[in-house]
């Protein structure tokens, strides 16, 4: 099974059986109505996240890749709507559920982790209240008995004391602490989809390593389909099996991460990889010359014309489609071939 | 939270003194009683003796030091009008002034909880832009003109409440009725902006994440982080209503505190007025200090920023 491309049963590959795709995304496109119109935040995008596997979700700020996240949730705000695609959540089509019957999977099957930990958790309860929450939703059982989970969350997701720090309210914990309240929310009833949605941007490294540790603990436990969406290039290598890079509201390029990275076959990819900083690399830092492009007025042809180094005329007419490159690995250039080679 | 009721009550104590000199220095630019209370023909004798019988013929300070000596032992002096106890007259009228009040704010603010919360929940959604349109009339129209128009339709062309009395149920709609719809509009547009920015916060978005459905999103999750900025509004408009709702007493001839005042400013009565305005400054800083308890009961950061 293949990352980007759209089918969704396992798939028998040379004796060895593909991991089950806990969630199938393709086609998907979002639009959002802006005071200058409307635009295509999100176009054609598809991806595939196996249980027990991270998918990154790799981009710069604008690509699209947090408007996916809320997409495929069903979080986005009233401004934004899905225009197209498919979301499979297992067996089950997301976009053409009800809201109640959506709501039903909320937690149990499809969950996510949000950046801002101290704004997403509702300052007014204390974190136990809200941890307990998923179980009185979903399980309807008593404050006592949602209680009782809650602290066994806190100390899988390892709060010190929890006992003493259950009725104690966000504001009241540190940075690290809240991602950790926020990550113990989605686990709690185990779901197969886990979006973390740059789980770790707002913290120090330190603590940032730890979240990664748990989170990576919790996948393997509950055999999670991880989707991390981030745009540090670091966290991807170290911590994704599988990338989908994303540029101004498309898939430009999927693949396994060792693959991608050690040679990459859009020229985005290839653009980005080079302008890491490397130890001991005494020259200037390499960077993508440009911007990307206005989400109003994108050209005809291919979406990264404006910043390739090897565009073309065919770039300026054609978009290039996402082609599958190599077992699992697609890329929508027209000169993939070329980059492999070259 | 006793060390917070202790240090808010001991904070109010200066305001207060200040108020109690203020209205006495107030009360005696309103002019001499003698000229009201004694026949246009009075001698010079007459005036003697009225202003001797109520210590008007001291000096101004040892007038003051009389009253702020009584005010010590909450004895306020007599009305001239009526010979009773100040103090007993204006403790008498506020409980009316309170109750009104009290059903007031009670209705204006339930109702604009409901009615907000529904704006809110579709901003620019036809329910929006009706509750807008009708709150911004009720928030923008005096109460007075409500009262004449209420009063004109409901008690003189229909004949169905009465226009003034004490007695019986149908004496507290039209007042009520009278002073809601602007504390309503008001708070109608309060609730609906603070409901608006909730609905749209991250911590709503992760409560849909975990699937909780609209009813508990508006209830559970917006309506208590949106109650701060409607408790700070209603607070107000509450200290404005037990302040004595004036011209809407006048109307009615409700017998509250605001009708008292104006009266004694009219008859000159100096210890009423004080009585009255004394006791209405009390209620309000006790008022303050029960918003602030609301504030800290609501969100535990304000409780534990008062502890430090």
């Amino acid at each position: 099974m293949s990352a980007g491309t759209t089918s969704t049963g396992p798939v028998e590959q040379a004796g060895r059986t593909e991991p089950e795709v806990a969630l199938a995304v393709a086609g998907l496109s979002v639009r959002i109505d802006t005071a200058a119109g409307p635009v295509l935040a999100v176009d054609d995008v598809g991806f595939s996240a196996p249980s027990g596997e991270t998918l990154a979700l790799l981009g710069e700020s604008g690509c699209g890749k947090s408007i996916t996240a809320q997409a495929v949730a069903g979080l986005l705000d009233p401004v934004a709507r899905v225009v197209g695609g498919e979301v499979r959540l297992g067996d089950v089509e997301m976009l053409g559920l009800t809201p109640s019957e959506r709501r039903k999977l909320a937690g149990p099957e499809l969950a996510i982790v949000f950046q801002d930990a101290l704004t997403a958790l509702n300052p007014v309860y204390t974190v136990g209240t809200q941890l307990a929450e998923p179980f009185r939703i979903h399980r309807g059982l008593s404050a006592r008995q949602a209680r009782e989970r809650a602290l066994d969350l806190m100390r899988r997701v390892g709060i010190p004391e929890p006992e003493s720090r259950i009725d104690h309210h966000p504001h009241q914990f540190s940075g690290g602490m809240r991602q950790r309240l926020l990550i113990a929310m989605a686990v709690a009833l185990g779901p197969k989809v886990l979006i973390a949605d740059e789980p770790t941007t707002a913290l120090d490294v330190t603590v940032q390593a730890q979240i990664m540790e748990l989170l990576r603990d919790l996948r393997a436990e509950h055999s999670m389909a991880v989707v991390l969406i981030t745009h540090d290039l670091a966290l991807v290598a170290e911590q994704a099996d599988r990338v989908a890079v994303m540029y101004a509201g498309r898939v430009v390029e999927t693949g396994l991460v060792r693959e991608v990275f050690r040679e990459p076959l859009h020229p985005y990819t290839r653009g980005l990889l080079e302008s890491v900083p490397a130890a001991g690399r005494g020259d200037r830092l390499p960077s993508i010359p440009g911007a990307p492009p206005d989400l109003h007025s994108i050209p005809e042809g291919c979406v990264y014309q404006a910043r390739c180094p090897m565009v073309q005329d065919i770039c300026r007419t054609q978009r290039p489609a996402p082609e599958a490159v190599g077992e699992g690995r697609t890329s929508a250039c027209h000169f993939s071939k070329e980059l492999r080679h070259g | 939270m006793i060390t917070f009721l202790r240090r808010r009550t001991l904070s109010s104590v200066i305001p207060l003194a200040v108020v109690v000199l203020g209205v006495f220095c107030l009360a005696r630019l309103t002019g001499n009683p003698a000229s009201l209370y004694l026949p246009l023909n009075a001698t010079e004798q007459m005036r003697q003796d009225f202003a001797e019988r109520n210590g008007l013929d001291q000096p101004v300070l040892s007038q003051m030091a009389d009253y702020l000596g009584g005010v010590l032992r909450l004895d306020f002096g007599e009305s001239l009008r009526t010979g009773q106890s100040a103090g007993r007259m204006a403790l008498d009228a506020f409980p009316a002034t309170l109750q009104l009040a009290g059903f007031t704010m009670l209705i204006a603010v339930l109702g604009a909880a409901v009615v907000g919360s529904w704006a809110a929940f579709k901003p620019n959604g036809l329910a929006d832009r009706v509750c807008s349109t009708m709150s911004m009339i009720a928030a923008s129209v005096p109460d007075f003109w409500f009262a004449i128009v209420g009063i004109w339709i409901f008690a003189v062309t229909l004949g169905w409440l009465p226009t003034s009395g004490v007695t019986g149920h149908g004496i507290w709609i039209l007042p009520i009725a009278t002073l809601v719809v602007r504390p309503f509009g008001v708070l109608v547009q309060v609730v609906r902006g603070a409901m608006v920015s909730a609905l749209s916060s991250p911590y709503v978005k992760l409560a849909r994440s975990k699937g909780a459905d609209d009813y508990r999103i508006v209830t559970h999750h917006a309506l208590r982080n949106a109650a701060a900025p409607a408790l700070t509004v209603a607070g107000d408009l509450t200290v404005g209503l037990v302040n004595g709702a004036v011209v809407v007493e006048t109307i009615f001839g409700w017998p509250g505190i605001g009708k008292l005042m104006i009266d004694s400013i009219l008859q000159r009565d100096f210890a009423v007025l004080q009585a009255a305005v004394l006791v209405t400054a009390v209620a309000i800083f006790v008022l303050n200090i029960l918003i602030d308890v609301c504030y800290a009961l609501l969100d535990a950061r304000v409780r534990q920023a008062a502890k430090t």
